[in-house]
């Protein structure tokens, strides 16, 4: 920066008051670990939730302001005021499911937390960046909390297998995604984003070479953390590895961060749909929807399919990106709120299953569950059916919504593809209904590690994944009102 | 009438009925039972008014409710009935409730959730008759899967998990299609005239050019036939009534397959007039396939239950085929028809019930000879099958005579090819009778069999009263579904007119040639000057 920044303002103090606290909040969890806690004391969560609170509480302040600090890097509109309180919730949902999940796997050190938050401070800074050096920032923050957390049952061998797995596709994904930013900055001279999207406008370097593998090089990097095909490899893996409440906040928040990044890169910077991009990721959204839906009707083990899942939902989601414009965006950003809430759910049912160490996540261990645990039943047969996109959930509405605007937009053959696929993908999500209401366990049925952080978790996910079925109107309405400014 | 939000009610009720059930303990399975009856049976009373109370002479919609739901999508929460709706809906009324009756004997494990499943099915299917809104309609229509699909899947027979599934998968890859076309209509919507809204009464006042209009009646229709269904799509309807327990098989027989019969008179042939009427002939045919080749499988059927489910296909088939007959008497036909497979099939699913609750076996060859241990069984049985078979003084002959009628009208060939199953019907219905209850009792354990208790009287009594009164004096019927049918048949025409030739994104407005007069159209399809 050759600018001195100009001063902050009081309002910017809370606007940055999410990255400040999330910050502080990680150091303080280190620094406490000098005091060894008595046993069963549970600082760690209860720092973690305040923080999150403390960093939702300041950005909820101010969000009817638009700034743009540090010489442009850092915006604070409405889409990183949607961000911000998305992913505290998650990071609060996944505290929550971590409470005695984490206690019970013995892996509740502070540095879990730690990094909790830290992962959670890399998806606010994805979102808020409105440059491409700040966005690798976030992206490695993120990424580099996450290898950790995946890897973090570091007795197992599947933990560990994940966790390189992850750490050296990522790490792959992050060079292609450097070097495409240099690449950018070669052809345009800039990486800001809205400097970028000036110079695009004014020069005809739509079809430079350099702009288009830089550009390549970028959405590389992000497939790659949205899991599109065919940069989905390491999905199942890590899902599959990471504990199972690492896997719900990784699934909904590393996701929902990319798609962040990538609907200010794509839809501003490249200059959206008429960038010339949009056939290509048509042919990645239909690739992803597809193999991920296909891919997981073989799977028996839950986190596996629910991997799968996350590759068609990112596939789903593409069409959004394709859409583009205020339409598409306001669509991803509903689709993602609805989809964190349905997947920390069901991941949530899948943390109080088993018994201390153990993982009980295959079909076969869920059989009977609906009948012996009313509740639990329930409440994943709602999640099955809202990740269906079957009413009246809210998965229901947020594929409506996806789908409407991409009709609007013109791509018919697009949805067409995407229905079908939900059909598709019905079928494995009834999968989980058949084994917990019409199967028997061949063995001893598993057994349920109730805690109550973790039955309010899930109780919140239900709750608004109901709510949002039968009322949407509230999150439609601040979903398209937190897009305005982004054009 | 305005004050009592009567639909929403009806609505709700069985919803809130199936919560409270869930909060009795499993084991007083009596206080279960008959908290559910109880519910039921409210429902019932809460709907009978609907025949009274619904003006005969106004065909537009009645009881209107309207809220905001989704605002910024301009979706209503938009409920109403006319003389087509409010019948199925006391159809689903009745049949729920003498379910619930007929169920008793048959519920051996869970019986609360089955209950409340069963009271939520009710309130899905009467929210999709009700609704006037596309969103909403879609949501009643594809949230009621859930309820079925679980019926079928935990009480059903040894193939009830690939029963149930089929039903669902084979239901949704059909409704998603139209959910494309329902927000297809919805943007053509709002690009003629600026205003987003997935109400009923708009699309009914929007011409739609005839290219378009193929496309969006490919999406409604493959939704609905595979729900009515018509052959060859048929296929997840054996194995769902074989597997499904007999409540769901009655339910399902009665009511949902109505909903794709519904959705054709009351979606696709109004809205997509020209379409319809290009595809008039093949699904006539289909029909007609489907009513000779339902029968003839009917026939080799050793399962009662299978023979039932095929003889389902076959009277599904004239429905159809009398709504495509696009005249009067033919919709008044398939309508009167639709009534009639509820009645008569659903007592023949429970008929069926009635004996595997007895012996645990549904093939014809283990009966023969029951006249002797089950007088009135089998005389109850006979009534219901000679209303199948559309004997004169039945039900069936009305619907059965009003549509081949219709079919003759539009063209002959119809009505000749489609009276042959009614000739078929007879043989498969009466050979299997002939064997089931004529002739010695073939084995010894049919000799002790009980006849039909009184619980099981009382469920068949109301059934055969409709079967007789519809069959002696289907007027009251008549009367109440005309204004209703001659609407639907004016909006055809009408809209076919004006949409003819019509570039996209034009409005109904300075009349088509030959369009009586101007306004017609919006107040026809408005129509609800009722208070």
């Amino acid at each position: 920066m050759s600018a001195l920044p100009a001063p902050l303002l009081p309002m910017d103090w809370w606007a940055l008051g999410a990255v400040i606290a999330l910050s502080a909040g990680v150091m303080v969890l280190m620094l406490l670990e000098f005091f060894p806690a008595r046993p069963g004391s549970a600082r760690g969560p209860v720092l973690a939730l305040a923080t999150l609170a403390a960093a939702a509480v300041s950005v909820w302040r101010v969000r009817d302001v638009a700034r743009s600090l540090f010489g442009g890097m850092f915006l604070h509109d409405g889409f990183t005021v949607f961000f911000t309180l998305l992913f505290c919730g998650i990071g609060a949902i996944a505290v929550l499911l971590s409470w005695d999940y984490a206690r019970r796997t013995r892996i509740d050190h502070a540095e879990y937390y730690a990094l909790l938050l830290a992962g959670t401070l890399g998806m606010i800074v994805m979102a808020a960046s409105n440059d491409l050096i700040t966005i690798f920032l976030g992206l490695e923050l993120m990424s580099l909390a996450l290898y950790v957390m995946v890897g973090f049952r570091r007795s197992r061998l599947d933990s560990n297998e994940a966790a390189l797995k992850y750490f050296l596709l990522g790490a792959f994904a992050s060079g292609f995604l450097l070097y495409g930013i240099a690449l950018l900055y070669g052809a345009t001279g800039t990486t800001n984003l809205a400097r970028m999207t000036e110079f695009l406008a004014a020069s005809p370097l739509s079809g430079n070479p350099l702009l288009v593998v830089g550009g390549l090089l970028l959405l590389t990097g992000f497939a790659f953390k949205v899991a599109a095909v065919p940069f989905h490899m390491w999905t199942p893996d890590a899902y599959e590895g990471a504990p199972t409440s690492v896997t719900g906040f990784m699934a909904a928040g590393a996701k929902a961060a990319g798609f962040a990044a990538l609907l200010r890169v794509v839809l501003h910077a490249l200059g959206g749909a008429n960038g010339g991009w949009s056939s290509l990721l048509s042919a990645v959204a239909m690739l992803t929807m597809t193999v991920g839906n296909v891919t997981a009707l073989l799977q028996n083990n839950l986190k596996r399919m629910l991997a799968y899942s996350s590759i068609a939902h990112a596939g789903y989601l593409l069409i959004a990106v394709v859409t583009g414009g205020s339409d598409g965006a306001s669509a991803a950003l509903f689709y993602l709120a609805v989809y964190a809430v349905m997947n920390l759910g069901a991941f949530g049912v899948l943390t109080l299953l088993g018994r201390q160490q153990e993982e009980r996540v295959t079909l076969g261990d869920l059989a009977g569950l609906g009948f012996r645990q009313p509740l639990l039943g329930l409440a994943m047969t709602f999640f099955m059916l809202s990740l269906g996109g079957i009413p009246p959930t809210a998965g229901f509405m947020a594929k409506v919504y996806l789908f409407g605007v991409a009709v609007k937009a013109g791509y018919v053959p697009l949805v067409i593809v995407g229905v079908l696929n939900s059909v598709v993908s019905v079928f494995y999500y009834l999968r989980v209904t058949v084994a917990m209401y019409m199967e028997e366990p061949p063995g001893e049925p598993v057994s349920v590690s109730w805690a109550t952080p973790g039955v309010i978790a899930l109780l919140a996910c239900l709750a608004l994944t109901l709510w949002w079925g039968l009322q949407a109107h509230a999150l439609l309405d601040l979903a398209q009102r937190s897009v305005v400014g982004l054009m | 009438m305005a004050a009592i939000p009567w639909l929403s009610w009806l609505i709700f009720l069985p919803l809130a009925g199936g919560a409270l059930i869930l909060l009795i303990p499993a084991t007083a399975e009596r206080a279960i039972r008959s908290a559910a009856t109880a519910v039921a049976f409210l429902e019932l009373a809460l709907s009978l008014p609907l025949w009274w109370r619904l003006d005969p002479r106004e065909p537009g919609w009645q009881f209107v409710e309207r809220h905001a739901w989704l605002p910024a999508l301009g979706s209503t929460y938009h409920l109403g009935v006319d003389g087509i709706s409010m019948l199925l809906a006391l159809l689903t009324t009745v049949i729920t409730a003498i379910t619930v009756v007929g169920a008793y004997g048959a519920v051996e494990k869970r019986a609360k959730e089955f209950y409340a499943l069963l009271l939520a099915l009710e309130a899905g299917m009467l929210g999709t008759f009700f609704s006037l809104d596309l969103l909403l309609f879609y949501v009643f229509w594809e949230g009621m899967l859930i309820p079925m699909y679980l019926l079928i899947g935990v009480w059903g027979g040894p193939r009830r998990v690939y029963a149930a599934v089929k039903f669902f998968l084979y239901t949704m890859a059909g409704s998603v299609l139209m959910l494309v076309a329902i927000l297809s209509l919805y943007f053509m919507q709002k690009n003629a005239t600026g205003v987003s809204t997935f109400d009923l009464d708009a699309f009914y006042a929007l011409p739609i050019p005839g290219g378009v209009q193929t496309w969006l009646f490919l999406a409604f229709a493959v939704a609905f036939a595979i729900k009515v269904p018509m052959f060859p799509l048929h296929t997840w309807l054996p194995d769902a009534h074989v597997e499904a327990p007999t409540a769901g098989s009655v339910v399902l027989a009665a009511v949902l397959l109505k909903m794709g019969t519904y959705g054709f008179l009351r979606f696709a042939m109004p809205l997509f007039p020209i379409a319809s009427a290009r595809f008039a002939p093949w699904i006539a045919g289909l029909a007609i396939v489907g009513i000779v080749y339902g029968a003839l499988v009917a026939m080799v059927q050793p399962d009662l239950k299978k023979l039932v489910a095929y003889s389902s296909v076959s009277h599904l088939g004239f429905c159809m085929l009398g709504l495509y007959a696009m005249n009067a008497q033919g919709l008044a036909g398939g309508m009167i028809q639709m009534l009639n497979h509820g009645v008569s099939t659903g007592a023949l699913f429970l008929l069926v019930g009635v004996i595997y609750e007895r012996r645990h076996t549904r093939e014809i060859a283990k009966f023969g000879g029951l006249w002797k241990p089950m007088p009135v069984y089998a005389a109850v049985f006979l009534v219901v099958l000679l209303s199948s078979i559309g004997l004169p003084g039945t039900n069936g002959f009305i619907g059965e005579f009003l549509v081949l009628l219709g079919a003759f009208h539009t063209e002959p060939w119809w009505a000749i090819l489609g009276a042959t199953g009614v000739i078929l019907g007879a043989v498969y219905m009466l050979w299997m009778f002939q064997r089931v209850m004529f002739g010695p009792v073939t084995h010894r354990e049919n000799e002790t069999l009980p006849d039909l208790s009184l619980r099981e009287r009382l469920v068949f009594a109301p059934l055969l009263l409709l079967i007789l009164w519809i069959g002696i004096m289907p007027q009251p019927f008549l009367d109440r579904a005309q204004p209703a049918l001659d609407r639907t048949l004016r909006l055809v025409e009408l809209r076919s007119r004006v949409s003819h030739g019509v570039a996209t994104g034009a409005r109904i407005a300075p009349a088509a040639p030959g369009a009586p007069a101007p306004r017609e159209l919006p107040a026809a399809a408005r129509g609800e000057a009722h208070p």
